[in-house]
């Protein structure tokens, strides 16, 4: 990473690099806060949280800059190409997954004020819980550059992904129990589903540290557990009582 | 028996020996190239297949061994009194270093572009012609003249200069003159084409119009470059070669090198880490 010739070469990688450490702080930090609201039911958190996505909007605008101008300048070869392409697409991932926290925030607001069953928010505690342990993790395999690291959340997030099945299943239960619970579930079905896509962009991110360290590209499919998308309720006696 | 058969059969695929590439046989063939200037050991016991029909590269720092390995191409090193080069260099399968070979007739089959151009004292027109002309390859005026325009055409050049070919070839730009110098190289019809940093003295406009020039050259020679430029490596060439210290360190796809070399020092150099 470091040891140009040319010094000042040296300190714009570190800036990128700080630069996508700051964007990850951010996101792990939005992610959080949206949580909380919906699970306070707290709608100045979420606000605020809503609001803080332009931090990383920005933060992903001028890394993107430098990055170009640097590619212009420095015309960088091998480990160098790969880290300033890396780090472009991690701050993509990065910027996405600000978006779909903030998703989860504009959620909180609009389901702020109805009650919802303490139990019903379990599964998606231990998603929020698990997707931004993911989160810091690779973003810990990033400023280490530990492919191992990336590695074993690429892998995962399976986990995430079995959680989210499980709570698609109870929402959709409840929402054929009652079907006054169906805005409320609704609400938080797409904010298991954001959590969910936040961990794809993980394993994204988790890619683009391999291709970093090694050179390779990370050929195996990873095992896809997300089976929703093909998933029917059974019966619709629920709905007609 | 069958055993031993085996075991060398294993022993030689672990060492790539049986590893043919795809495609076709090398145009030119390098085994043990040592290179000596007096007591100095330029060239250590270089081995590379160079492909026919592609751009080779060949990059590495000042010193390293690269324009004397493609100096030992043409047998240029021959008229370095305390040059002595053992191994073999082989031309399609045909030792150059072989003491029936005529090094006159060689380099008509190698022809070699210089960092700087270096254009006869003569006009643009005698500068082509005069190849073709002590090689006998024309048959009379008008034969010579076809030659000269279709290498100044080949060479990009042709409308530049077409209408005062008897002007002085060193009255042209440093541009205009290298490609009048690689017209002289492809006049006598050569198959492989030497270039020792050929761009080196010239504008960004003029090493661009020199790049397609190599583009389309490749077509119908072989073409090894030594250049300086990473980038002019990674866009002109198929295949790259990095030398350091006298050494072949490593030699492989283009694309490749430049995006994820196996050794580390092709990576220190590319990347700006070691001069």
């Amino acid at each position: 990473m470091n040891n140009h010739i040319v010094k000042s070469y040296d300190i714009e990688f570190s800036e990128l690099d700080r630069m996508t450490a700051e964007m990850g702080g951010h996101a792990e930090k939005l992610l959080a806060d949206a949580f909380a609201a919906l699970e306070s039911r707290d709608p100045r958190l979420a606000e605020a949280t809503v609001a803080g996505d332009r931090i990383i909007d920005e933060l992903e605008a001028q890394l993107q800059e430098r990055a170009v101008y640097m590619i212009a300048k420095r015309q960088p070869m091998a480990n160098d190409l790969r880290h300033i392409m890396t780090v472009l697409k991690i701050a993509g991932d990065l910027e996405r997954a600000g978006d779909l926290a903030k998703n989860i925030a504009k959620r909180a607001l609009a389901v702020s004020n109805e009650s919802h069953p303490k139990t019903l928010m379990n599964g998606l505690r231990h998603m929020a819980e698990l997707a931004q342990r993911q989160l810091k993790d690779i973003l810990d395999a990033f400023s280490s550059r530990d492919d191992k690291k990336a590695l074993a959340v690429w892998r995962g997030d399976a986990g995430l992904d079995a959680l989210y099945n499980s709570v698609f299943r109870e929402l959709l239960t409840y929402m054929m129990e009652d079907p006054r619970n169906i805005g409320l579930c609704t609400h938080l079905l797409f904010a298991a589903k954001n959590i969910e896509r936040i961990g794809d962009h993980t394993t994204n991110i988790a890619e683009n540290i391999h291709y970093l360290v090694t050179g390779e590209i990370l050929a195996d499919d990873r095992p896809k557990s997300d089976d929703t998308s093909t998933l029917m309720p059974k019966s619709r006696t629920g709905l007609n009582g | 028996m069958d055993m031993s058969v085996a075991f060398d059969v294993n022993t030689a695929l672990a060492n790539g020996a049986l590893v043919t590439p795809a495609g076709p046989p090398p145009k030119i063939s390098a085994q043990g190239v040592n290179v000596h200037y007096g007591e100095k050991h330029a060239l250590k016991d270089v081995c590379v297949n160079i492909a026919p029909r592609a751009v080779t590269s060949f990059i590495g720092p000042s010193g390293c061994g690269k324009s004397t390995f493609l100096r030992c191409i043409n047998r240029m090193n021959d008229t370095v009194a305390t040059c002595r080069v053992t191994g073999s260099i082989l031309i399609d399968g045909e030792d150059i270093y072989d003491p029936a070979i005529d090094p006159v007739e060689l380099r008509s089959r190698v022809g070699m572009v210089f960092q700087k151009p270096n254009p006869f004292p003569k006009s643009i027109y005698e500068n082509v012609a005069y190849g073709p002309r002590i090689h006998a390859l024309a048959a009379n005026k008008g034969e010579l003249d076809a030659i000269v325009e279709r290498s100044l055409r080949k060479a990009s050049l042709w409308e530049e200069v077409k209408d005062r070919l008897n002007e002085s070839g060193t009255g042209l730009s440093g541009g205009q003159q290298q490609r009048l110098c690689i017209a002289r190289t492809i006049a006598i019809d050569p198959e492989i084409i030497l270039m020792d940093e050929p761009c080196s003295a010239l504008d960004p406009i003029a090493t661009a119009r020199i790049e397609m020039l190599i583009e389309e050259l490749r077509q119908a020679y072989t073409i090894v470059i030594v250049t300086h430029s990473m980038q002019q490596a990674a866009r002109v060439s198929q295949r790259t070669a990095f030398f350091h210290l006298g050494t072949l360190v490593e030699e492989g796809e283009t694309q490749a090198i430049f995006t994820r070399p196996s050794d580390q020092r092709t990576q220190d150099y590319i990347t700006g880490r070691i001069g």
